[in-house]
């Protein structure tokens, strides 16, 4: 079965992140596919490249990058939900004229209608957020 | 494509404390497009999004309220709010917005878009479709 | 046709709990994850909501949320049955749509 999931919060202040990560890996264990996993609202700022958490603690955005790299999962940051929140690739950073970008290696930006094509392609969609 | 899917967006939130309640207008608004037979479900404190009379000025957050009167045009016609959650928060349904639509299929005649439902219409209507996105 | 609905709230604060169970039909499920499994703590003042569903809808907590907060098995209402990741994976190939109570 194809399994679309939703993350609709940030990472660290609430579980949602956490949570989609072990469905979504409980998933593929099983021999599902995730096509596709959407980052909206605050869930987008699971993409950034410039948190660093202590050595001891879980990589929530690493795991997520080894994770989609492993299973070749679409990971999609919403562009709108991104912009307002800071969390812009390489093109986006150049054409709002901002030195620097963070998005995290194994996500990419694009917009809103892939979430409605995940829903439209995927069997099941699966809301985590809070 | 394929056959249209029910696309249910579950509104539960307040306006302006949070912002679930304008990025929900937004994936609808874009959405649209999918040609999707798209509902809108508002209850529990989603039903204050419809109110009448918001005015943000002060805050310094845009309105989007009147957005929702423009659902039509976007052939988002079916917006069911949950009589039960009105009631509980003192509101009636002349609390709410007026929102229309033109039905092409009986003329144009205008209609209006908001449909007040029993909680378990509203249930009914939940256990209806393909994909529920909950904001 | 039947909906897998998800709680992820505990019940003492917020409403998404009562909401969903207000909502669910005969054939549902409901998972409680996250801080949603306090509402499957057995003797506190939603347990009899739960109860009062046992018959008709199936209620689930995960395994790993309740263990993390320090509910043993012992403690959450009977009628409650723990799953992995694994089983939430089962429950939601096995409904036909899954509804988030955010």
């Amino acid at each position: 079965m194809k399994f679309g999931i939703v993350v609709s919060e940030g990472p660290y202040t609430h579980q949602a992140a956490d949570t989609a990560y072990h469905f979504a890996k409980a998933a593929l264990d099983k021999g599902h596919e995730v096509p596709r996993v959407f980052f909206y609202h605050d869930g987008v700022n699971v993409a950034t490249n410039l948190s660093v958490p202590p050595q001891d603690e879980r990589q929530i955005q690493k795991n997520w990058t080894a994770l989609a790299k492993a299973n070749d999962i679409d990971m999609v940051v919403c562009i709108a939900a991104a912009q307002r929140r800071g969390i812009l690739d390489e093109n986006e950073a150049k054409r709002q004229g901002k030195d620097a970008s963070n998005l995290a290696e194994g996500f990419r930006i694009s917009g809103l209608g892939q979430l409605i094509e995940m829903g439209i392609e995927c069997d099941r969609t699966v809301t985590f957020g809070d | 494509m394929s056959e249209a899917k029910k696309f249910l967006y579950v509104n539960r939130k307040a306006p302006y404390g949070t912002i679930y309640a304008l990025e929900s207008l937004e994936v609808v608004l874009i959405g649209a497009a999918f040609e999707q037979d798209v509902s809108l479900a508002f209850l529990d404190d989603g039903v204050f999004q419809l109110t009448r009379d918001q005015n943000t000025d002060e805050i310094g957050v845009k309105n989007f309220s009147p957005t929702f009167r423009a659902l039509g045009d976007y052939e988002v016609t079916k917006l069911f709010v949950e009589k039960e959650s009105l009631e509980e928060r003192g509101l009636e349904p002349s609390d709410l917005q007026e929102i229309m639509y033109e039905d092409e299929d009986d003329d144009w005649e205008e209609k209006p878009s908001i449909q007040i439902v029993s909680r378990s219409e509203m249930a009914d209507i939940m256990s209806d479709q393909d994909v529920v996105l909950s904001f | 046709m039947s909906t897998l609905h998800t709680v992820n709230k505990s019940p003492f604060g917020d409403s998404a709990f009562n909401s969903c169970l207000a909502h669910c039909k005969p054939g549902d499920a409901v998972l409680l994850i996250e801080d949603g499994v306090y509402g499957a703590v057995a003797g506190s003042a939603v347990a009899a909501n739960v109860e009062a569903r046992a018959g008709d809808v199936s209620f689930y907590v995960l395994d790993g949320d309740t263990k993390a907060r320090g509910l043993a098995a012992g403690k959450l209402i009977q009628q409650v049955k723990p799953v992995g990741y694994d089983g939430f994976v089962d429950l939601v190939a096995e409904h036909d749509r899954t509804q988030s109570w955010l």
